[in-house]
């Protein structure tokens, strides 16, 4: 009964048809979660489609085009004995305009996998939610739920298939599942990387200085998070296109846990205050 | 191009490629910004849309009035700016999926659900951008107001006040100053996570006329007259307020 209603809002489970049809008409005609199990997306009339886009939007921060689109920017994410941390900036960039200092980069795919935003905003909220609705469709179909590996594969593939089309994403899909917490690198490339420690973002040079610096597989809960807060903190004093809040979670057996969301100008205060006190 | 000499002459032989086929393709050029400034800013228990309603072309004024902020339904208001045709498009668009809402589910769609479908809406012309920039506005399931943000392609998130068009970049420092209280010591902060401001419906509209009085005065393409839409539980009302017309 389940998998019957089930089978009806999905594909081929077997095949993934990441196939652009050219459509007019966007009718979602009756039910609207069938029409939307099947991705299409408009296309220009012209030879070169991502040519054409590459013309009027800005792939990067960098160039002055016309539809500025918002930006995300200093991610990190990394293992360590009890699970992982993620943290965050807020900001998002259009041109040079801070378009927000408040959004939200990690996203909550379902309660026992996070993912977050770097590189295009909507390209990275668009995909992760067609992950979480596909993450959900895998538990109701097999009665339990997807691993680390395979969700981060599914979003891999997802953008694969648009690969060269301008999609800008640069991703950490991080989760707990039966093998324990784990850790992936997914971005629009199709590049999909196993590993313990990541930073992705205009900002994430400076992350992993201090994040490498800092970095012990032993630390202890406390110690890991402060850590994460204090490289996200630096990242965003560095990199001009990354501030407002750092966002912390924590990923551990019971799924993951939000820590704090704290303001970069308390912070800044609070580590030049801490400097001071240890130069002295 | 010689087109001299592709042409067929008495004593030449026809080209082997006929002209036409060497024919070059002139740039698809879609786009067009129209300017104009709208903004957003979510009370307690209403909401104010407002947007000018000049359209401009470069420095050639098309018309004072061509209104951008669409009534959808008795709680949620659209605003656009950017390309006149695209944001009529996009606004036709989700009144049409408002109907089919209405005809699936046998109630009026909430704000929420339409501030997701039309993310998911901009986002289906990912490869083929609306050069539209868009707030939604309206009262949220508790009856709070509720401004949405987007950029074109569907980037989505839920804001106190908000600001977009030709003068985002003059207006949008003056609302997070006497709307959200940014960095005023002594007053309480409405930060951009907390969903509204805390003013009354008086002093958000004289906020409103201000800051578009201000912008008409530094930004060519701003002017004319102000459409004002106020979302209360008692349905929508629109104001008209005159802007300078030069």
């Amino acid at each position: 009964m389940l998998s019957d209603i089930v089978a009806q809002y999905t594909q081929d489970s077997t095949s993934y048809h990441g196939d652009l049809a050219f459509s007019s008409s966007n009718a979602w005609q009756g039910d609207v979660a069938k029409q939307f199990g099947q991705l299409s997306f408009d296309l220009p009339n012209t030879g070169n489609p991502a040519e054409f886009l590459h013309q009027y939007t800005d792939v990067k921060s960098d160039h002055d085009a016309l539809i500025k689109l918002a930006h995300g920017t200093t991610t990190l994410a990394f293992k360590y004995a009890d699970g992982v941390v993620i943290a965050t900036d807020s900001r998002a960039t259009q041109g040079s305009v801070i378009a927000s200092q408040s959004v939200k980069k990690i996203i909550e795919i379902n309660p026992y996998l996070l993912g977050t935003m770097a590189g295009g905003a909507a390209d990275c909220a668009f995909w992760e939610r067609e992950l979480g609705r596909r993450c959900r469709l895998y538990e109701l179909r097999n009665k339990e739920r997807i691993s680390v590996a395979a969700a981060s594969k599914l979003l891999g593939n997802m953008v694969y298939s648009y690969k060269g089309m301008g999609l800008s994403m640069g991703t950490m899909v991080s989760g707990w599942d039966k093998t324990g917490p784990n850790l992936y690198y997914v971005d629009n490339d199709g590049t999909r990387l196993k590993g313990n420690l990541f930073s992705v973002g205009s900002g994430s040079p400076f992350a992993y200085g201090v994040l490498d610096r800092g970095y012990d597989h032993e630390l202890q809960k406390e110690d890991a998070l402060e850590l994460g807060k204090r490289s996200i903190y630096h990242a965003t004093h560095r990199d001009a296109f990354s501030g407002g809040y750092v966002r912390l979670f924590h990923m551990n057996e019971d799924g993951w846990e939000f820590i704090s969301l704290t303001d970069m100008d308390d912070l800044h205060w609070k580590y030049t205050g801490d400097a001071a006190v240890t130069a002295s | 191009m010689d087109f001299a000499a592709l042409a067929p002459s008495a004593n030449s032989v026809m080209p082997s490629v006929h002209p036409t086929s060497q024919a070059k393709e002139a740039a698809f050029s879609p786009y067009e910004d129209h300017g104009g400034t709208n903004l957003a800013i979510a009370g307690a228990d209403f909401c104010v849309i407002a947007s000018d309603t000049r359209q401009s072309n470069g420095y050639h004024i098309n018309t004072r009035f061509a209104p951008k902020t669409f009534k959808l339904t008795d709680k949620t208001v659209l605003t656009t700016a950017g390309c006149q045709p695209d944001c009529n498009m996009v606004a036709t668009r989700v009144r049409q999926h408002i109907e089919w809402y209405k005809y699936t589910h046998n109630r009026s769609i909430s704000t929420a659900a339409i501030a997701q479908m039309l993310s998911i809406m901009l986002y289906q012309k990912r490869f083929f951008p609306y050069y539209d920039f868009n707030i939604l506005g309206g009262l949220d399931e508790e009856g709070r107001g509720a401004v949405y943000s987007y950029d074109s392609i569907g980037s989505m998130e839920r804001v106190p006040c908000q600001c977009c068009g030709s003068a985002s970049a003059l207006i949008q420092p003056f609302l997070d100053n006497q709307v959200r209280n940014k960095n005023q010591k002594g007053k309480e902060e409405v930060t951009a996570f907390d969903p509204v401001a805390k003013l009354s419906l008086e002093t958000t509209l004289k906020i409103v006329k201000d800051a578009f009085t201000s912008a008409t005065e530094r930004d060519i393409y701003t002017g004319d007259s102000l459409q004002i839409f106020i979302v209360t539980r008692d349905g929508v009302e629109e104001q008209r307020y005159p802007l300078k017309r030069d």
